[in-house]
């Protein structure tokens, strides 16, 4: 056993600690007020190997691994969640499947771009209809000889009025259902009859894009089918499995961001003539809090690092997501309280933090999705 | 040919993060993390331009200090030097800038040819602004300090800079080789980039020793070092210059004329 991370992992997060600060934080809460797309900052994340961390060089990644992707995801959400998620879906959701379950033809024409940063990427399962019963999809499909034919919508899709390369699931053969009727395509923006439709109004996240995807009669290329026909379901599975680890260490980093704003807080702020820091009640707070960021870290790295020594971690990045999130809601809830009547206003960054925290535990899987994943690795599905 | 650059760097304590001994009046070194000289970041930053726009630029990292500067030199790497070499022996230990600039001379000889070393001004522990010019010098090479503009021509020879001083600046033309020392105005230093970090495996860090060099043991540490330090405190801060009062602001110049005169500063 090794708690220890590597000379890389430790640079990584040196590097992306002051990439965060330099950069992410000083527009984090005009970008929140705003509801705007740090666009300029995904372009800089891209030059520097942010947008492809866990990936080959060979395929335009950074050569990285997962432990270290998580803690790029850690760090960047540390200063703005919408940051962390706009590479987390592009990386766990887009770059991750085509790297997975794409052909040679397929990476080279949409894995390099996208990994390098050049690209955004996407990735499209949800429905009106099915969010958490994931299998009840109603976008078709119809095989029309040398193309695709979709037709259907999507909703809350991350980085949709952004991406160029989305991963779409459409049901091929609803009579086989989930398993055997899911296809997953490769869609550009671009291709005809795909268009985006109504941008969310959001409780937090507000600089990430998050959108519908709209497909009437859009004409996708036979060579854009990932993985093989009717395996949608598991290179979704597969997909949010991994995607898990992303969204884990975005709640990690929105917890440890409010733990310490709150800390410099309580170090300066005095009442009743003497500093919070000095109060016990409110010094067990903040050990109550500590304790469960670096459980959640340490639950956070390990399926990481299980994932990349290909060790089956599905129960474990549910568990680390479920942990990590619940978590960011309870560090981030004390941090506004701690703050007293500041916290509450726009004025400190935790009344962000704790907007931006309660997606953790709905998307990708809510806690709930995550129990019924850990109770099935005990009594099987 | 490709153009050879040599960065001088410097592993300092965070100088954000440091504080003083109030007994004895010196450094706290332990628990201050070390970073990358700031100018020196500019030195490298600049030498990483020239490679971004000609590609088979080679640029060596070189250093003098305790084993760990490797870790300075493996944040060079990561933004996009070549490669590194730290000089590190217990023999050039306590050198002071004349004997840093012997051995930093030395190890330039063993690296062979270039085409520019490029150094920071200063490093914010010592602040002397010494070890730069003075290993110009011992190379007897052109140099030109506090540069804050660089351009290098497509001939790969002619350079011309522009020279911060207090009160202005200078316009200077220079040809390879030459040595240049950079200040923060030059450009805004990279971050290491992850593909940088995780291609770290595929660079090297040479280590040398004193005898590596061959460099003359009676010029370099401590005992071959001709500054001595007697003491190290903290300036008091100034106070307050003193503030004129008047109803309007001829009054205030009149008193102020008056004042001026009666210290003969006028």
């Amino acid at each position: 056993m090794n708690f220890q991370l590597t000379k890389e992992q430790e640079l990584v997060r040196k590097m992306v600690r002051e990439f965060a600060e330099n950069e992410v934080e000083p527009i984090a809460a005009e970008i929140d007020k705003e509801h705007r797309f740090p666009i300029e900052n995904v372009k800089k994340m891209g030059q520097y190997g942010l947008m492809g961390v866990p990936f080959p060089k060979e395929y335009g990644g950074a050569g990285g691994d997962h432990v270290s992707y998580a803690i790029t995801i850690e760090e960047l959400s540390r200063k703005c969640a919408s940051t962390g998620v706009i590479c987390s879906a592009h990386t766990s959701l887009c770059v991750w499947p085509i790297f997975a379950w794409g052909t040679e033809e397929q990476k080279q024409k949409y894995m390099i771009p996208l990994a390098k940063g050049e690209k955004l990427g996407a990735f499209g399962l949800t429905e009106p209809n099915a969010g958490t019963d994931a299998g009840g999809q109603q976008t078709r499909a119809v095989d029309m000889g040398d193309h695709w034919l979709l037709n259907g919508t999507k909703v809350f899709i991350t980085n949709g009025g952004y991406a160029d390369v989305f991963v779409v699931m459409a049901m091929t053969d609803k009579k086989k259902g989930t398993r055997g009727g899911i296809t997953a395509f490769i869609v550009e923006k671009g291709f005809e009859g795909f268009s985006i439709g109504k941008t969310e109004e959001k409780m937090g996240i507000c600089a990430s894009s998050t959108t519908e995807l709209i497909f009437q009669n859009c004409k996708v290329p036979k060579e854009n089918v990932l993985g093989k026909v009717g395996e949608g379901f598991k290179v979704a599975m597969s997909t949010l499995e991994g995607g898990r680890i992303g969204i884990a260490a975005q709640a990690l980093g929105i917890a440890q961001g409010a733990f310490d704003v709150t800390v410099e807080y309580m170090k300066s702020r005095k009442q009743f003539g003497k500093k919070l820091s000095q109060m016990e009640a409110l010094q067990f707070e903040i050990a109550e809090m500590k304790t469960r960021i670096e459980a959640a870290r340490l639950m956070v790295y390990r399926a990481a690092d299980m994932k990349d020594r290909h060790i089956p971690y599905g129960p474990y990045s549910a568990m680390a997501k479920l942990f990590a999130a619940e978590t960011a809601m309870y560090v981030t809830t004390k941090a506004v309280q701690l703050h007293g009547g500041y916290g509450y206003t726009k004025d400190y960054p935790v009344e962000r933090m704790m907007r931006d925290a309660k997606i953790t535990e709905i998307y990708e899987g809510t806690s709930e999705v995550q129990k019924i994943i850990i109770a099935a690795s005990i009594f099987g599905k | 040919m490709a153009f050879k650059i040599i960065v001088c760097a410097k592993q300092v304590p965070d100088t954000n993060e440091i504080k003083i001994d109030p007994v004895k009046k010196t450094l706290i070194r332990e628990g201050v993390p070390s970073i990358l000289n700031h100018d020196d970041a500019n030195a490298l930053e600049e030498a990483l331009k020239i490679k971004d726009q000609y590609p088979d630029t080679h640029i060596t990292v070189l250093t003098m200090g305790p084993p760990q500067a490797k870790d300075m030199l493996m944040e060079c790497l990561a933004m996009g030097a070549d490669e590194g070499v730290l000089v590190s022996d217990r023999a050039v230990g306590g050198s002071d800038t004349w004997a840093t600039s012997n051995v930093l001379a030395a190890a330039i000889h063993k690296i062979g040819e270039f085409d520019l070393i490029f150094a920071g001004r200063q490093a914010i522990d010592g602040d002397t602004a010494q070890v730069g010019p003075q290993l110009a010098e011992k190379l007897d090479l052109p140099q030109v300090t506090y540069v804050s503009e660089f351009h290098l021509d497509k001939n790969m020879k002619d350079i011309t800079v522009k020279r911060a001083l207090e009160d202005g600046y200078e316009l200077i033309k220079i040809q390879t080789p030459c040595l240049l020392t950079a200040i923060k105005e030059l450009n805004k230093p990279r971050y290491m980039s992850i593909h940088g970090i995780f291609g770290l495996k595929d660079k090297e860090i040479k280590v040398w020793n004193a005898k590596d060099i061959e460099v003359d043991l009676n010029t370099v540490g401590l005992d071959a070092s001709p500054t001595n330090v007697f003491r190290s405190f903290t300036p008091v801060p100034k106070g307050k210059g003193k503030m004129i009062e008047a109803d309007t602001e001829k009054e205030a110049a009149q008193k102020l004329l008056i004042e001026l005169k009666a210290k003969h500063v006028i």
